[in-house]
């Protein structure tokens, strides 16, 4: 016995001991790749994810028109002349955490003072950056709710967010960031297709 | 008379023949002794010893009434919320069954955080106890998935924002924020493949991970034995038998005392059960009668009342990212209690006012944000919400410095007992 004991090389069976657990492991991380991935959008929520149309011919100065896209609430609203104003009035400039929105999630081609490619029609990602809840429209100045220095835009309900005209997010509010405006083109003046990149002019 | 007795050991029946059967190929009555006959628990226990085994009648009744929900339930975006409908009025008793699980779960939270505070108040998350608590508080985590993922299959307007919500609370990791949440959802909004899978984890993955994370946790309590109120170690003075003299064995002593437990909480139950399912919106809330609606948040998005403490944090706090580290963190503190507690002594009775102070602050700021986190955001509730979150995480912070200097009392040798 003794003799068998003193030939055991200990070295040997380190080596196989590590080289055998660390195989195993990385097996183990291999084998679980198929299943984590497996979480991923799949080709169907892929496919589902494709640009849509909005017609923008019929709707009102000043009206909102909410279609889906991916899911979420799309929110086209046609400005007027007066709603475009309120938007470089110092009162709310001053009121803004990122009013030339360097931080926030836009094409390039709304990275403006109006965050879109008309200054008529803003195109929004209707979901809270807070925490994704539906932002509600407060078109009028010196709402009931907002107090007397609201110079009109979204509000959420949720957490007491607030944008101006633009999507532009209020200072001392919950949500970090200006809503995002999402990919879009015109097809012809009256017609928007949500999801689909406006080509570099 | 035990002349006229059969001797068992003499003479074994046919019961006792086949329990020996058994038992020489599994160890049934070597487990039942150790974990009930001769399972030897303080005999100091009082009203709120009732919680525990509480708990796992609802963990039985969850499981069991979920069984049967699921038989007719119908996981996917098209068919769920009316499945629920179905299962509520064409289903024989469908509509109690239903009850019974969606009035458990607030049932569930409410003795499990009675529990919880049974362990802070008499220091049953101290040494020896680290790991019953540590398997406590995972299994409490475990309930908390449970919950937020049980409350998106009826597909309400409330399941669906309050689920868009919560899963929206990982975007605020900086880097991977945004991926995580689409990889968590499985698509660029809660669908049916969230649905889907939300609805797997609920019925599969997570009460096998709960039923093993409660055994673990008795495990670890029979191994170091039941603290008491006194948190005097019953185990430090035995007799000669080898048992403690302050412990009576939890078959069929404390088993009696736990049926009168479960009577009692069964009626307070079945009153919720049949007069008040709803519990007025906070049990069931009202927007999740109507279904799921991309479009349309309710007016004013609620967690169901479990949730509101930690909720009440994440709001109170204006930096997104900070304010969902917060709400982690003031769930994640319990752990640490063990370790933050540096008390001499464990139960409260010879805790000096400092510890009865910041605990009585504890649960006041507690029940409060649980409050607050039902209410509007309104500027006065969110100074409210700032000042009890700050009492709520003084509790763990400051708990090294004040369990420390507290003038504790000489605890007795023994349990203190007056026989009735």
């Amino acid at each position: 016995m003794s003799a068998e004991a003193e030939q055991v090389d200990g070295a040997r069976r380190h080596f196989l001991l590590v080289a055998t657990t660390v195989t195993g492991l990385v097996g183990v991380g291999m084998t679980a790749v198929p299943f984590l991935a497996s979480w991923k959008p799949s080709a169907r929520a892929q496919a589902l994810g494709a640009p849509v149309d909005a017609d923008i011919s019929k709707i009102e100065p000043g009206a909102i028109m909410k279609v889906m896209w991916r899911g979420q609430a799309i929110y086209i609203v046609r400005r007027t002349a007066e709603m475009i104003a309120t938007l470089t009035t110092p009162a709310v400039k001053n009121g803004l955490r990122d009013p030339e929105s360097g931080e926030s999630e836009q094409p390039s081609y709304a990275k403006n003072d109006v965050r879109s490619l008309k200054p008529e029609f803003l195109v929004l990602i209707g979901v809270c950056t807070h925490l994704g809840c539906a932002p509600l429209d407060r078109f009028q100045p010196a709402d009931a709710e907002l107090g007397a220095t609201w110079p009109g835009g979204f509000y959420c309900p949720c957490h007491g967010s607030k944008f101006d005209l633009a999507g532009r997010v209020f200072k001392d509010v919950p949500a970090p960031l200006n809503l995002r405006v999402p990919p879009y083109r015109y097809v012809n003046d009256g017609l928007l297709q949500i999801g689909a990149d406006t080509e570099a002019a | 008379m035990s002349a006229k007795m059969p001797d068992s050991t003499a003479r074994p029946g046919r019961m006792s023949a086949l329990m020996g059967w058994i038992d020489a190929r599994l160890p049934v009555t070597r487990a039942i002794k150790e974990h009930a006959t001769e399972y030897y628990a303080p005999k100091n226990f009082n009203f709120w010893y009732y919680f525990g085994s509480l708990a796992a009648l609802v963990l039985v009744l969850q499981i069991v009434t979920g069984i049967f929900l699921t038989m007719n339930y119908k996981p996917s975006a098209t068919e769920a919320f009316a499945s629920v409908e179905y299962i509520m009025r064409d289903v024989e008793w469908g509509w109690l069954i239903r009850y019974m699980h969606s009035t458990g779960a607030s049932a569930f939270f409410i003795v499990i955080y009675l529990h919880m505070f049974r362990g802070l108040m008499y220091g049953s998350h101290k040494n020896p106890r680290e790991l019953v608590w540590i398997f406590g508080m995972l299994i409490y985590l475990c309930l908390m998935a449970e919950a937020f993922m049980g409350y998106l299959l009826p597909w309400g307007n409330m399941s669906y924002w309050g689920a868009q919500v919560i899963v929206s609370l990982f975007g605020a990791i900086p880097g991977i924020g945004e991926s995580l949440v689409e990889w968590i959802r499985g698509d660029y909004y809660i669908s049916d493949i969230t649905l889907n899978r939300f609805f797997a984890l609920h019925v599969v993955a997570l009460p096998i991970a709960l039923i093993f994370l409660v055994i673990a946790h008795i495990l670890a309590l029979h191994e170091v034995g039941s603290n008491n109120p006194d948190g005097v170690e019953i185990k430090k003075v035995k007799g000669p038998d080898g048992h403690p003299v302050d412990g009576i064995p939890f078959h069929p002593y404390y088993t009696v005392k736990d049926l009168v437990g479960i009577v009692v909480f069964a009626a307070i139950f079945c009153c919720v059960l049949f007069f008040a399912p709803t519990m007025g919106g906070y049990f069931l809330e009202h927007a999740n009668f109507e279904p799921a609606n991309a479009l349309q948040t309710p007016e004013h998005i609620a967690p169901v009342w479990y949730f509101t403490p930690f909720y009440a944090i994440l709001r109170a706090v204006p930096n997104k990212l900070v304010g969902v580290a917060l709400m982690g963190i003031a769930v994640v503190a319990f752990f640490f209690v063990p370790w933050l507690d540096r008390s001499k002594v464990k139960s409260i009775r010879y805790r000096g006012w400092l510890y009865k102070a910041f605990l009585f602050s504890f649960v006041v700021s507690f029940l409060a944000l649980g409050y607050l986190g039902l209410q509007p955001a309104t500027t006065t509730y969110t100074n409210a919400a700032r000042i009890f979150g700050a009492v709520y995480f003084a509790f763990f912070v400051l708990m090294p410095w004040y369990t420390k200097a507290d003038q504790t009392k000489p605890v007795p040798e023994r349990v203190t007992y007056n026989a009735h």
